[in-house]
């Protein structure tokens, strides 16, 4: 019985179905991407897969427009919600836990919910569907992420600071330009993470909100797994494999800028 | 007043918060240039409060602030020629060392030489010369308290203000600190006005005290008046260790206090009348009764070896040694009185407990207060049916015959001796409840001062021991109770 009740003390013991877990769906289906876009459906070595992608220009067109409305979100997101964050951690608001809570209200309801009611809304008005609301619709869906990060660093920030800044001269506007801004830049990072990576790969958005009409780069992805038949996987594998590169580099950015962005993140 | 004669003028000034509490209360104050004054008081007496009106964190609800004889009271901060050091520091954590201190420079868009030059000086003031591309995270409390005090100076501002700068250091270093400010002052020329808790740091830095207590200046003076001669009990039990005691001022220059007639030096406070005394504990001499008691002439050998007892015509009282606790330079002793008192004593030689001990006090050495109020709390009443009255926001019986000669529904004036209020450990087993506000001990009973929660003061003078803070009921007895025409 000594050895059970040991091995059920041990540390070790409690990690290892995450251990499995991780392995099982994070691990293998990774390994399986990086496997598929490097084979043929025969299960041959060939790079044919990338040379298709870099050889169509719609997909490389769909992979820069893709990326370009991710950064055009990031920045959108970024002018609306850092005064928001701001107003938030600044103001002496009676509430601002309630006004924080609002703000992450519409995140309580399944995206894709939202994102129909969004088009039946444009419909109502007689907007019509395309561009403007698709960038519409990644905002509203993505605002959220931005606001939480920058309002979580600013009120950490020691209030202190501020009015030492005053003291030393600054006016509202050097305040804000030399002491709020560089130390809110964990949260900004933070921030544009978490919009961007989900922006470059969503396609359910674009799909519901340009009837189809714009075709993202995960819908792409989405394509040539759903629709493409099995001999299409390989090259979607590789599609996936691009998009996770690019994923992978905007956090590696964030990430050696310094660790506290990795705080913000997690 | 002209300009040239102080450099900072605060008039009348009030701050009163959302809550309707007053942080500051009519407070008034003067500073010369080049003076270092401190600001000295409780957590929560509105030290800091009066610090960030002149800073301009904070604006006054009332009254005005002058600097140099010009109104500030509503200008911004960054326009005020004054600088802040900052309890915590509040050094900017994205900047390293350097650029912490040429943050005010940088704003005034100085040329990079001055600056560099200007930087260089304020580092070697504070003896930081070697650390200015450290990361001011990397440096420890009192290295960072350094650094924001360059950060200060480097300005030259008129007034650098000091928010209890050392309270987060440990002992050691905050005394080190001390004596580098009060160079730095020297050195300077600058005016410093310091805010502390600590009644030491207090008497050694400045020039002048500002003792405060509610939002109230209690007293002004240099460090040698606030300890020698405090104005009222409360100076006296906040600066320093002392006795405070009840008394009787007989005449001018005779008081009498635990029983016995003193001389003392002070005057004009007419006969007879109530007031309270403070003794030193430092002040009173002691010698063991026993060896005068076996024939031994007070003042010979044996009795005061080293000779420290003043001989002549002083009036001595006795009383047992309770405890006795090595303080390192002295041993603190209390002595229990005969008829009841206690008295902290303090002296070089130790006193072991049951010893029984004389103990005299030079007449220069007892300082004679008036007192702020005596035996009676006032209240505004109003007389109800049933032989009640209300006051303090309740309603209280009283004895039929008081009530001779009122009406229902005349306003009358309330007297509650301090002894008659009794207070109950069980806040609901009162009529009214309260907080223990301010504890005073007399010598031989504690002077509460309650706080009830409707935000009346009450004096109440008890031998029970009870806790700053402490919450109790309130009872009257009725028969205590004294009406009188308002």
């Amino acid at each position: 019985m000594k050895t059970l009740s040991s091995i059920f003390d041990s540390r070790r013991t409690w990690a290892w179905p995450y251990v499995l877990f991780l392995v099982l769906f994070v691990l293998l289906p990774l390994l399986l991407i990086f496997v598929y876009a490097f084979t043929d459906p025969q299960g041959h070595f060939t790079l044919k897969n990338f040379v298709t992608f870099a050889t169509k220009s719609e997909a490389v067109n769909t992979f820069i427009y893709s990326i370009a409305v991710a950064l055009i979100t990031t920045i959108i997101c970024l002018v609306l919600g850092y005064p928001a964050a701001y107003i938030m951690a600044t103001a002496e608001l009676k509430t601002p836990a309630v006004m924080a809570m609002l703000f992450i209200l519409p995140m309580w309801i399944n995206f894709l919910l939202r994102t129909i009611a969004t088009v039946e809304l444009f419909n109502m008005f007689g907007i019509p569907l395309g561009e403007g609301a698709l960038l519409y619709g990644m905002c509203y869906d993505f605002l959220p992420f931005m606001i939480y990060p920058i309002y979580n660093t600013l009120q950490k920030m020691d209030r202190s600071l501020i009015e030492a800044a005053h003291d030393l001269g600054a006016n509202r506007i050097e305040v804000l330009t030399k002491v709020i801004l560089p130390l809110s830049v964990p949260g900004i990072y933070s921030g544009i993470i978490m919009v961007f990576m989900p922006t470059v790969s969503t396609f359910a958005i674009a799909e519901l909100l340009t009837r189809n009409k714009i075709t993202l780069f995960g819908s792409l992805i989405q394509r040539a797994f759903g629709e493409g038949g099995l001999q299409m996987w390989n090259y979607g594998a590789a599609l996936s494999l691009i998009m996770l590169l690019i994923i992978g580099l905007t956090s590696f950015f964030g990430n050696s800028e310094d660790n506290e962005t990795q705080a913000g993140l997690l | 007043m002209s300009k040239k004669d102080y450099l900072i003028e605060v008039r009348h000034v009030s701050k009163q918060f959302e809550d309707g509490k007053y942080a500051l209360n009519d407070v008034s104050l003067q500073v010369k240039k080049g003076e270092f004054v401190t600001i000295l008081g409780p957590s929560g007496c509105g030290k800091t409060t009066l610090l960030r009106c002149i800073a301009g964190f904070q604006v006054a609800s009332e009254g005005d602030i002058l600097l140099n004889g010009e109104d500030v009271t509503n200008m911004p901060p960054h326009k005020r020629p004054v600088n802040t050091v900052f309890q915590k520091y509040a050094l900017f954590p994205h900047l390293n060392v350097f650029e912490n201190v040429a943050f005010g420079l940088k704003l005034k868009k100085m040329a990079d030489d001055v600056i560099l030059k200007k930087v260089k000086q304020a580092l070697k003031t504070v003896g930081m010369s070697d650390y200015e591309f450290r990361d001011v995270d990397s440096l420890s409390g009192g290295q960072q308290q350094r650094v924001a005090i360059a950060r200060a100076i480097v300005n030259q501002p008129e007034v650098l203000l000091l928010d209890e700068p050392l309270a987060a250091l440990d002992l050691k270093m905050r005394k080190d600190m001390q004596l580098e400010l009060k160079e730095m002052h020297k050195k300077l020329g600058i005016t410093f006005i310091y805010v502390t808790h600590d009644q030491e740091e207090a008497l050694t830095l400045s020039d002048r005290v500002v003792v405060m207590c509610e939002g109230k200046i209690q007293q002004i003076g240099t460090p040698t008046d606030i300890y020698n001669e405090p104005q009222n009990c409360f100076v006296a039990d906040f600066i320093g260790e002392s006795n405070i005691l009840s008394a009787v001022m007989i005449k001018d220059r005779k008081v009498k206090f635990c029983d016995q007639e003193f001389d003392c030096i002070d005057e004009g406070f007419g006969e007879n009348t109530p007031v309270d005394v403070v003794v030193r504990p430092e002040d009173i001499y002691i010698w063991d009764a026993a060896l005068e008691k076996r024939g031994k002439v007070e003042g010979q050998d044996d009795v005061d070896p080293d000779d420290r007892v003043p001989k002549g015509k002083f009036t001595k009282w006795y009383g047992t040694v309770t405890s006795c606790i090595f303080k390192g330079v002295h041993y603190e002793m209390t002595v229990q009185t005969d008829n009841g008192y206690e008295f902290m004593v303090q002296d070089y030689h130790e006193f072991l407990p049951d010893t029984k001990v004389g103990m005299l006090v030079k007449p220069e050495d007892i300082q004679v207060m008036k007192k702020e109020h005596y035996i009676y709390n006032h209240f505004e009443g109003e007389v109800l049916k049933n032989n009640k009255v209300r006051f303090l926001d309740a309603d209280w019986d009283v004895e039929p015959k008081q009530l001779e000669g009122f009406n229902v529904g005349d306003a009358v004036d309330v007297l509650v001796p301090f002894r008659s209020i009794d207070l109950q450990d069980h806040e609901e087993e009162g009529v009214i409840s309260g907080e223990v506000h301010f504890i005073l001990y007399k010598g031989n009973h504690y002077h509460l001062t309650i706080r009830t929660d409707e935000g009346y003061d009450l004096y109440v003078n008890t031998n029970d021991v009870w806790d700053d803070g402490d919450r109790c009921g309130i009872l009257i007895e009725p028969k205590a109770i004294k009406l009188a025409k308002a």
